[in-house]
């Protein structure tokens, strides 16, 4: 593994609640498809071919042009062997890469502490959203959790600059002696600065960039440009984390999931115009995923939890195309109602882990997992 | 100047609630320390918000449908209630038999879990095991459900001893076996439907109900079995009766009452109060209350040592926060955003990342956590619209000449009412310089909201931010 490797940066676009599968990539060359989903299905004629068999949902566009460019890997059939269809424990299986147990750490956090076990750079890792992923979490490791870039950091409340300058002032004071007596005081102080460090420098990325990309004004878009603003700013940061709600569509679906996948789609589309931009197509990669899939039977409105699902992993140092097979959707092969699942999830993060970064999977995932071979040798 | 009665009745409200404001702390100075330890270790009717009124309010609470309404639901009882310690004591157990929403999908039977621990975290250890063995989340959660006569699952039995009572080192894995083997058929009521329904994970349109322990003999191991050197047809029963014997399990116990309610680090002096507190253990019949009021009646709680000794939990934080500035006492929308608020700091109320619970002490400090804590504090206690903001800014008027407080004063009396909170001389100088800025306040005649109350409002925001005020 190469040394210039470990510059790569992964953006992360969780999508929470359950994205349903079958609608995402449509496999409408599939009688089956149109029998099961009686309603909540997407008509031949609207489907975005693909390769004659599947197609995308018509609201991802952009993410059509990206795969025509040979950038879109989808990931088919991922999952994990025994599923669970709760979002909460579904999700926590795959932040901590553990089906079995109740995991302890997040596998991005593990990845970060391989990248950077002396915690030197406080922006190794951030989360664009209020709180932490689990995925990120991980004892010893600071992750920057940042719910607004343009405001990030301590009181953003006090609306008077002036006055919020002296509380800073006074702030850094405070925790600016850390060579007392007490183990505490001195660990708070330095965390302090940390804390005051990252934002100071955060807040210098937005005037690091520019750019002709236009994202929307849908808060996904907006966290996803901030994404593109921290990476660009250089500031080392490797892992880039935000996540999209709901996917949980038991009603309404059709209208509901067109415009979340509008809002992917366009945002994943802006991404790469502006990664192009700035020549940096081949350092950030992409992944999308969601704890499960959905029902293969819809339920007359929406889709129920199911097993089965996809991720799509986007770059120009990503080898577009599609991995493993559509699980089918015959009766017999079916896994309660669901599509069963014929890629285990922990075999991309082996990719992203060995291929991307040159870090040690195993340890990471727990275990060893085949690899899909994604990244271009 | 801080009298010393006041700084060790707000350390032991530190620790045996959420800390607590002014005038509560005058109540309980009211009662002497031994009446408030006797006051806060027997609680007495919680006076919180009653569930009716919650009930119209938050629907999302009545139904118990979702985390983030369920934890809330449980903010309100520790943000309300007048009888701190029995949700301190829930926490407690919260955080040692660590069951979590992520795997249950279930918070009625969470909540009655916590509600269990409200009734008997503060009595005997052996009912407590008993129940806590019996309880239907607890099961679950450890795939006691799964724990069959035919087919051992060890996972209960072998987290009751590490975990819940022993700590590891101090049996054999052939007493995990047969633990395990003890507690086969210990399980939940009407088990296949409520499986059934937890797969499909379908909450539409009623809610969950909650589950319900059931024995079955039939599905139980009643050979004979070895454990801790004795011999006997076991059943769950009897291995808790053996287990509660051990002295491992005294030193277990007092270990983490210790940390949770003293001191993140024991020392010296603390080994001798956790060996005072086993002793009570054995004489008072494994009561948890008598082993409590053995360490609050003890020299080194009552010490200086012991003062600031913790750094406080997000739930202390968020808590004891909401507290001061007395917000919260009726139902309002902003409760999700509380708990969130703990979430953020990395204590999700009711989803423990995992059986060991949450990593506790310094290890809660990092540099998201810590943005979040202050700036979760300095919010709630900077605005001067606050009940509580506003009865600390009428004490400092009323302590004051006309009005008049210098800037050693402000910072002064602002540390001293929101705790009294110590703090080093490095970081007094700043909070005096801060207010030395401005000269000397003049409150005489202040409006709600005026820049004279704001300035109380930006001194109490700063204390907030201090070091000093992220320990308990």
């Amino acid at each position: 593994m190469t040394t210039t490797k470990r510059d790569k940066s992964l953006i992360v676009i969780q999508l929470t609640g359950g994205n349903d599968y079958l609608n995402t990539v449509v496999p409408y060359g599939e009688g089956r498809y149109y029998d099961s989903r009686s309603t909540v299905n997407i008509p031949q004629d609207r489907v975005i071919p693909l390769d004659g068999k599947v197609g995308f949902n018509p609201s991802m566009g952009a993410m059509k042009s990206l795969w025509d460019e040979g950038k879109v890997a989808v990931i088919n059939g991922i999952g994990y062997q025994t599923p669970n269809r709760s979002h909460f424990r579904s999700m926590d299986i795959w932040h901590t890469a553990e089906p079995d147990a109740i995991g302890k750490e997040g596998w991005l956090g593990r990845a970060i502490r391989d990248f950077d076990p002396g915690g030197e750079n406080v922006l190794t890792g951030i989360n664009f959203g209020r709180g932490l992923p689990r995925s990120l979490a991980c004892q010893g490791v600071s992750v920057a959790s940042v719910g607004d870039l343009a405001t990030y950091g301590l009181f953003p409340d006090v609306e008077d600059e002036e006055l919020r300058m002296f509380t800073l002032e006074a702030f850094a004071r405070m925790y600016g002696n850390t060579a007392g007596r007490d183990p505490v005081l001195n660990f708070l102080g330095q965390t302090g600065q940390d804390a005051l460090h990252g934002a100071d420098i955060l807040r210098t990325a937005p005037a690091m960039y520019s750019s002709s990309v236009e994202y929307a004004p849908n808060s996904l878009a907006q966290n996803v440009k901030s994404i593109s603003q921290v990476f660009h700013a250089g500031l080392g940061a490797r892992v880039l984390y935000t996540t999209h709600a709901s996917f949980d569509t038991h009603s309404g679906e059709l209208p509901t999931h067109a415009k979340l996948w509008d809002e992917v789609s366009g945002a994943v589309g802006c991404l790469m115009d502006d990664l192009k931009e700035h020549g940096r197509e081949d350092d950030a990669a992409i992944l999308i995923f969601s704890e499960f899939g959905r029902r293969i039977k819809d339920n007359g409105s929406g889709s129920d939890h199911g097993s089965g699902g996809v991720a799509f992993l986007i770059g120009g140092a990503v080898e577009g195309g599609m991995y493993g097979e559509y699980p089918s959707l015959a009766e017999a092969e079916q896994l309660e109602g669901d599509l069963r699942s014929n890629n285990d999830f922990r075999s991309v993060y082996t990719d992203i882990l060995e291929d991307w970064w040159g870090l040690d999977a195993a340890p990471i995932v727990n275990g060893q997992f085949e690899k899909l071979n994604v990244f271009r040798s | 100047m801080i009298s010393n009665d006041t700084a060790l009745m707000a350390h032991l409200l530190r620790r045996a609630g959420f800390g607590a404001s002014r005038d509560e702390l005058e109540k309980y100075l009211a009662m002497g320390y031994d009446g408030a330890v006797e006051t806060l270790l027997n609680p007495s009717d919680p006076g919180n918000m009653p569930d009716d009124l919650i009930r119209r309010y938050h629907v999302e609470q009545s139904e118990l449908r979702d985390l983030a309404g369920s934890a809330a639901y449980w903010m309100y009882r520790m943000i309300s209630t007048t009888s701190p310690m029995e949700e301190k004591i829930a926490l407690f157990w919260h955080s040692l038999f660590a069951t979590g929403y992520a795997k249950l999908n279930q918070a009625r039977s969470l909540l009655n879990q916590v509600d269990m621990f409200r009734r008997s975290g503060l009595e005997n250890f052996q009912d407590l095991l008993l129940e806590l063995s019996r309880d239907p989340a607890m099961i679950l959660w450890l795939d006691n459900n799964e724990n069959h006569g035919t087919a051992v699952n060890e996972n209960y039995g072998r987290e009751l001893l590490e975990l819940f009572s022993m700590g590891i080192g101090n049996y054999s894995e052939d007493d995990v076996k047969e633990c395990a083997r003890a507690f086969t058929g210990w399980t939940l009521g009407n088990a296949e439907y409520m499986a059934i329904r937890a797969a499909k994970d379908s909450i539409w349109p009623y809610g969950r109900i909650a589950w319900h322990f059931e024995y079955r003999d039939e599905d139980h191991d009643g050979g004979e079995k070895t454990f801790l050197g004795e011999t006997g047809r076991f059943n769950g029963e009897d291995i808790i009766a053996i287990i509660v014997k051990q002295e491992s399990t005294a030193r277990f116990l007092a270990t983490r009452l210790f940390e949770f309610f003293a001191a993140d680090k024991v020392t010296e002096a603390g080994e001798k109060v956790i060996g005072e507190m086993m002793a009570t253990y054995f004489s008072s019949g494994y009561q948890v209350r008598d082993m409590l009021r053995t360490l609050f009646h003890s020299d080194y709680f009552r010490s200086e040592e012991a003062r600031f000794a913790r750094v406080k939990g997000p739930a202390e934080m968020v808590v004891g926060a909401i507290r001061m500035a007395g917000n919260y006492q009726n139902p309002a929308l902003g409760i999700e955003k509380v708990s969130n608020a703990m979430l953020y700091m990395g204590q999700g109320l009711l989803q423990p990342p995992s059986v060991e619970g949450w990593h506790e002490g310094l290890e809660w400090i990092n540099s998201g956590a810590l943005v979040e804590r202050v700036n979760f504090a300095a919010k709630e206690l900077s605005n001067v619209k606050s009940p509580g903001v506003r009865s600390i800014i009428d004490r400092l008027e009323a302590g004051s000449k006309n009005g008049v407080i210098e800037p050693t004063d402000l910072a002064d009396r602002c540390l001293d009412l929101l705790g009294p909170i110590q703090v080093s001389e490095d970081t007094r100088s700043v909070l005096v310089d801060y207010a030395t800025r401005q000269g000397d306040l003049h409150l005489a005649g202040h409006q709600p909201g005026d820049e004279a109350e704001q300035r109380v409002g930006n001194m109490l925001r700063l204390v907030a931010a201090t070091k000093e005020y992220q320990l308990a």
